[in-house]
């Protein structure tokens, strides 16, 4: 039985030219074509979408919650990154 | 004439939603549930327009609801293929084949029609049919060259409903009239697109198109098999036993 | 204390202080074992709910009295389909997969709420299905957009957004009955009388009975995948829909039914839990039913699933 359940894959709709695909969900399909074409019927029936990414979910690479402290936390203090950290006088414009 | 074109065209559309319908909780995946009732949403759509636009036509104040749920199996005038029963999963894909090529043929055509209301109807039907022409594709291709069985199963489809795909293309004096006058397509004109497409897609499958099957035709006149009258039954019973109520 | 279990103890902690401070768990967090599998239990008879719910309306898409109700009827049991689907996937994030849960489904080892299992006998039960019973679903599921568990609350905001128009449909069916003949409006009344006790079953046993019978409510409340318990649920949707029966001009099949000025909420006679715990083992009107159809479409759709993964692994090899 399992063996002919069809992988996972993950939908990224683009709900408008100018927007990034965002993930939306998941779905099963025996392969690429149909993968694209049920995630048309699945989650663009109500018109959230102009195009279409599916990828097989087990090619996702991703950093992994062990991980988290060491790749996030060190971010966190770089305040001079922002604009706010930065005081300019009022009458300085357009900066 | 052209609310008899009209009602055609609507009634093929209107019979398949029905029967497309009946796979509602019973298709062989979720996924592919959602897919076939788009396909009958569609179809059902497409069928809501050319019935009401038929209904205006003819000017004797009938509506969608009253040609589809107040006429008699022989006053139907769709095509034998769509009404015929579901089958397995490659019965239904043999089927949807054969409809959506003809169909796409026939709306990518009937876009240019010198009546606006069909131009329009037919420009945002080929959007649909072009999907659903594709959908079958992919499941044609998928059982012809899948298991054995699947194989022998889309083979099996294939020689149920091939005696059905003739009279896709019969004109009569409705269609000779109109094509004449710009506001039909002449269904006889469509064979070859449609042949060149079908043949390519059983050839990419590994299918044979089924040889020496005796065509079946008489939709179009009101002459239908048995099962239009159980399909009719079941749809009607209900509206017609509360006469003149709203829903 | 040994250093693995400290380890486990921060873990713990860990997942406390996301869940306590109303965060999101996401899949690959570390997470209490019985926590993963309450949610896989939850979600899964959730999405089983969805795809077994699909029966009793599509039951009459065949027969639906105009083409304009066919249409609404036809693309709210696909939405079903669909939110099956996602919830399916919901669950398969916690490291299940959707045939090990189709195959708890047809082996009766997971449940499905009781509500299905009772038969659509007239086209008014369309109307009261939408109305009452995609109203208690919604009550329920209001409050899980803000579950801990993120694969579930996103699940459920689409959810929720799409069902938005389920009850109103259903509403609106009921009302152009009870505006129709008395025939029409005898068959809406028909259909509350049968559907009002089994919608307000779906909320579960009694908050009294969850507590004596192990406390799960108590448990999911900590852990964030219940808001509230079944019976502040149950209150919400009648206070809710009662009104909304007066608008319909139909009755409420509760003689004891009436507003309760101190207590802000309407008495009502609560249902047979009895009758609710029947149905859960299997033993309502069609259960059998139900699962065979089910069980049957899943059989028969096997070669069609076999053939597109061989198809699939046929044209991988061709282009290796």
């Amino acid at each position: 039985m399992t063996s002919t359940e069809w992988p996972l894959w993950e939908v990224f709709v683009r709900a408008r030219r100018g927007l990034s695909h965002i993930h939306v969900g998941s779905l099963h399909a025996p392969d690429a074509a149909m993968a694209v074409r049920n995630a048309r019927d699945v989650y663009t029936r109500r018109g959230e979408g102009v195009s279409i990414w599916v990828v097989p979910s087990d090619q996702i690479t991703a950093s992994s919650p062990d991980e988290k402290d060491a790749f996030f936390d060190p971010a966190a203090d770089k305040v001079y990154r922002h604009p706010t950290f930065y005081e300019v006088p009022a009458e300085a414009k357009h900066l | 004439m052209r609310d008899r074109y009209a009602l055609a065209l609507g009634d093929d559309a209107l019979v398949l939603a029905q029967r497309l319908g009946e796979w509602v909780a019973r298709a062989p995946e979720l996924e592919e549930d959602v897919a076939l009732a788009n396909i009958a949403l569609d179809l059902l759509g497409q069928a809501r327009t050319l019935l009401t636009y038929a209904g205006e036509l003819e000017g004797a104040g009938r509506d969608e609801d009253v040609l589809a749920y107040w006429r008699d199996d022989r006053d139907f005038r769709n095509v034998l293929l769509v009404e015929l029963p579901n089958g397995d999963f490659a019965v239904t894909m043999a089927r949807q084949l054969l409809f959506a090529a003809y169909q796409y043929e026939l709306y990518d055509r009937l876009r240019a029609s010198t009546d606006d209301t069909l131009a329009a109807v037919a420009g945002k039907a080929v959007k649909e049919v072009h999907y659903h022409r594709d959908h079958a594709t992919q499941w044609v291709l998928r059982l012809g060259d899948g298991t054995d069985e699947s194989h022998r199963r889309m083979a099996e489809g294939l020689r149920a409903v091939w005696p059905y795909a003739d009279e896709l293309f019969d004109g009569d004096d409705v269609t000779a009239a109109l094509s004449a006058e710009g506001v039909a397509v002449d269904p006889a004109t469509l064979r070859e697109p449609w042949t060149a497409y079908v043949g390519g897609v059983l050839a990419e499958a590994g299918l044979e198109p089924p040889a020496d099957a005796t065509p079946r035709r008489g939709g179009r006149r009101g002459l239908h098999t048995e099962q239009l009258g159980y399909l009719l039954a079941e749809m009607q019973h209900l509206h017609r036993s509360h006469p003149g109520v709203t829903w | 204390m040994a250093p693995t279990d400290q380890r486990a103890d921060e873990r713990e902690a860990a997942f406390y202080a996301i869940v306590d401070s109303d965060g999101r768990i996401e899949p690959r967090d570390d997470m209490p074992e019985a926590y993963r599998r309450t949610l896989v239990r939850q979600i899964a008879q959730h999405a089983h709910s969805e795809i077994i719910g699909m029966q009793p309306e599509g039951n009459w898409i065949s027969r639906a009295p105009s083409l304009r109700r066919k249409a609404i009827l036809l693309a709210k049991v696909q939405d079903e389909a669909g939110h099956g689907l996602y919830l399916y996937a919901a669950a398969e994030t916690l490291g299940v997969s959707r045939d090990q849960l189709l195959d708890l489904l047809h082996t009766r080892k997971q449940k499905y709420s009781s509500i299905f299992n009772y038969p659509t006998l007239t086209w008014a039960d369309v109307g009261a299905i939408g109305w009452l019973v995609d109203g208690a679903a919604i009550t329920n599921q209001v409050p899980l957009t803000r579950c801990s568990y993120g694969p579930y609350a996103r699940a459920m905001v689409r959810i929720c957004k799409e069902e938005s128009f389920h009850q109103r449909q259903g509403f609106e069916a009921l009302l152009t009955l009870t505006r129709g003949t008395p025939a029409q409006k005898a068959m809406a009344q028909d259909a509350l009388d049968r559907w009002w006790y089994p919608s307000l079953a779906m909320f579960g046993p009694p908050d009294s009975g969850e507590q004596v019978s192990g406390g799960h409510t108590e448990q999911s409340m900590r852990w964030g995948i219940k808001r509230f318990s079944n019976d502040e649920l149950r209150q919400r949707f009648v206070d809710m829909t009662v009104p909304q029966s007066e608008v319909l001009g139909l009755s409420i099949p509760d003689p004891d039914l009436r507003w309760n000025e101190e207590r802000g909420h309407y008495d009502f006679t609560a249902p047979d839990y009895d009758e609710l715990f029947r149905v859960i083992k299997g033993d309502g009107p069609c259960n059998a039913q139900r699962l065979e159809h089910r069980v049957t479409a899943h059989a028969d759709g096997a070669w069609v699933r076999e053939a597109a993964a061989a198809y699939a692994s046929k044209k991988r090899e061709q282009a290796a």
